[in-house]
């Protein structure tokens, strides 16, 4: 990176921590920084999809999408959902794979999965094996953030569910009163009402969703968890920067930089459980009203 | 080999006994369903274990925080800040990091009758070391959650006691600490469920599994890896854990009933899973 870097061997302490922390490695360390707000800001927005999705099917008049929902909704409560995630990443691969192969390869023969090994053709092969490198990582991450959409979809779908059953039912009775059918009671009376019923167990989703990113690592992809195992670990003499174990304090790094996140949604959190316990008639409520002149 | 046979080779194979090899290939599915319930030995032990201290810490987290004195508030609201704020993944890899560092002593534990000796290279196994973290870490949600419930305490309630002239130790061990406890209880519950949950990350976060004896979910990834068909170990693995995740409401509801037995019937709160505050 900086021109006195060219024999690190023989640095000041200053300038040999210059040159190491801007090695190509640790820029790409720096990016998997962008590669969590980027798993972030897909997964919240399609996990909510997901969730609204799965809340609506739950409420269905037609059974089997009921049954469905229900299913994907109540899943969630009893299973760890890092099997979750260690399932679907490799599940969602071999459907994809599956699906493709029939559509590509009609006309083969043998069984796909032969003992221990799963085969399919070469066309339908994902990502095709001629295809560049950063083609098969941008694929592996799309599956992880698939995965996550799907788990956090589950939870999103409970809470929004929570929400619909918690608009006071008068509201609904009114709307079918003035004539309203089913459709327009669900969206223009019942989904701009439950948003503020949702807002609290959407807030600590998004809190878990962050302190869940860091299983990306379980999923193969080269997220900071890795880079930090890997960046920190011992470098004998023959590296170009020598070091010992320093993967405590590359953890620690990582530690400081999820407190910064949570620490920001925490704030708002605590700013709107102010506001929600205000006027109750109990020990918070009690310390506002006397602290208010 | 019959089914009744791999039960006894591998009924207890996740904490050393029977067979030393694993199953290297033709997996059957009683092979699957043995092993991954003898791993849950290990998610039960890491639950079980680091609910029970963590109850107690969670308490005194609780009451310091909610202290007037910061001397108590500011140290008990680090932690707990701590604790809630960073992932769980992190915390494993980095207390393993730091207990790896650790020098190598023991340390003579005189009991009377007899002596241990205590060393410390034992925090680097999982057995207490991922012990300490969940612990630790359960009590700074726990903490929260009890603070949460000690500020519900109903005004009504400690005005009563104030008027009894219940004040001190008394006020708190009979009005308020009972109420808060009934107040929590769903929450606690909850937090119960996902920390035998978060039992299943211990061997995929820096932890080895030595002799590969691993939990439930270590084993659903040996099978799953090995036969390339993650169809069959990870359904087995939900079912256990759905079983588990009942048990535990059982249980947490039958207290429920005893922390709520001077309400009428009627009125007793139903013990509701709520996911939405999950941890």
């Amino acid at each position: 990176m900086f021109s006195f870097c060219t024999d690190p061997s023989d640095l000041a302490q200053f300038q040999w921590f210059s040159c190491y922390l801007t090695t190509g490695k640790h820029l790409a360390f720096y990016t998997s920084f962008g590669t969590i707000m980027l798993l972030l800001v897909i997964t919240a927005p399609t996990a909510l999809l997901f969730g609204f999705g799965g809340a609506s099917a739950a409420r269905s008049q037609f059974a089997p999408l009921r049954w469905f929902g229900k299913a994907y909704t109540s899943i969630v409560r009893g299973v760890p959902d890092i099997a979750f995630f260690l399932f679907f990443v490799i599940a969602l691969d071999q459907a994809f794979e599956w699906m493709r192969h029939k559509v590509k390869c009609p006309d083969w023969q043998d069984p796909i999965r032969q003992g221990i090994d799963f085969v399919v053709c070469r066309d339908a092969k994902l990502p095709l094996s001629s295809s560049p490198q950063w083609v098969h990582e941008t694929y592996g991450f799309l599956l992880a953030v698939l995965t996550f959409a799907i788990v956090f979809g589950a939870f999103a779908a409970n809470v929004i569910y929570g929400a619909m059953r918690a608009v006071p039912k008068p509201q609904l009775e009114t709307a079918e009163a003035y004539g309203m059918n089913n459709r327009q009671v669900f969206w223009r009376v019942l989904v701009p009402q439950m948003w503020v019923f949702a807002l609290p167990g959407l807030s600590n989703l998004w809190m878990i969703l962050i302190k869940a990113t860091p299983l990306l690592f379980l999923l193969g992809v080269e997220d900071i968890v890795y880079w930090a195992r890997e960046l920190g670990g011992l470098k004998t003499s023959v590296f170009t920067y020598p070091h010992a174990d320093w993967r405590l304090w590359y953890f620690l790094g990582l530690l400081v930089f999820y407190l910064g996140l949570t620490h920001v949604s925490e704030t708002i959190l605590a700013r709107l459980t102010r506001r929600l316990s205000h006027g109750q008639a109990t020990i918070s409520g009690e310390q506002q009203r006397k602290a208010t002149p | 080999m019959s089914c009744w046979q791999t039960i006894q080779d591998y009924g207890l194979r996740s904490i050393g006994f029977g067979e030393r090899l694993l199953p290297k290939s033709d997996f059957t599915l009683c092979e699957q369903f043995t092993l991954i319930g003898s791993g849950l030995i290990w998610n039960v032990y890491f639950g079980v274990i680091a609910l029970g201290i963590g109850f107690f810490l969670a308490t005194a987290l609780a009451l310091a925080k909610s202290a007037e004195n910061p001397a108590l508030r500011k140290p008990a609201e680090l932690f707990i800040f701590l604790f809630r704020g960073s992932p769980l993944f992190i915390q494993f890899f980095l207390a393993y990091e730091i207990f790896v560092l650790l020098p190598k002593v023991g340390v003579d534990i005189p009991l009377g009758f007899t002596e241990i000796t205590v060393e410390t290279r034992w925090l680097t196994k999982a057995w207490l070391g991922a012990i300490i973290v969940l612990f630790l870490n359960t009590s700074a949600y726990t903490g929260e959650i009890f603070y949460g419930a000690l500020r519900s305490v109903p005004k009504g309630d400690v005005e009563a006691a104030d008027a009894y002239g219940l004040t001190g130790w008394a006020r708190f061990k009979r009005v308020i600490w009972p109420t808060m406890l009934r107040l929590a209880w769903p929450a606690y519950t909850n937090e119960a469920i996902f920390l035998f949950h978060a039992t299943t990350l211990v061997f995929f976060s820096g932890f080895p599994a030595w002799q590969q004896k691993g939990d439930a979910l270590y084993y659903a990834n040996y099978f799953a890896d090995k036969t390339f068909n993650p169809f069959v170990p990870y359904p087995i693995l939900a079912g256990y854990f759905i079983l588990l995740t009942l048990s535990v409401i059982a249980l947490f509801g039958a207290i429920n009933n005893r922390l709520n037995r001077h309400l009428p019937q009627d009125r007793r709160p139903k013990l509701r899973i709520r996911p939405q505050i999950i941890r």
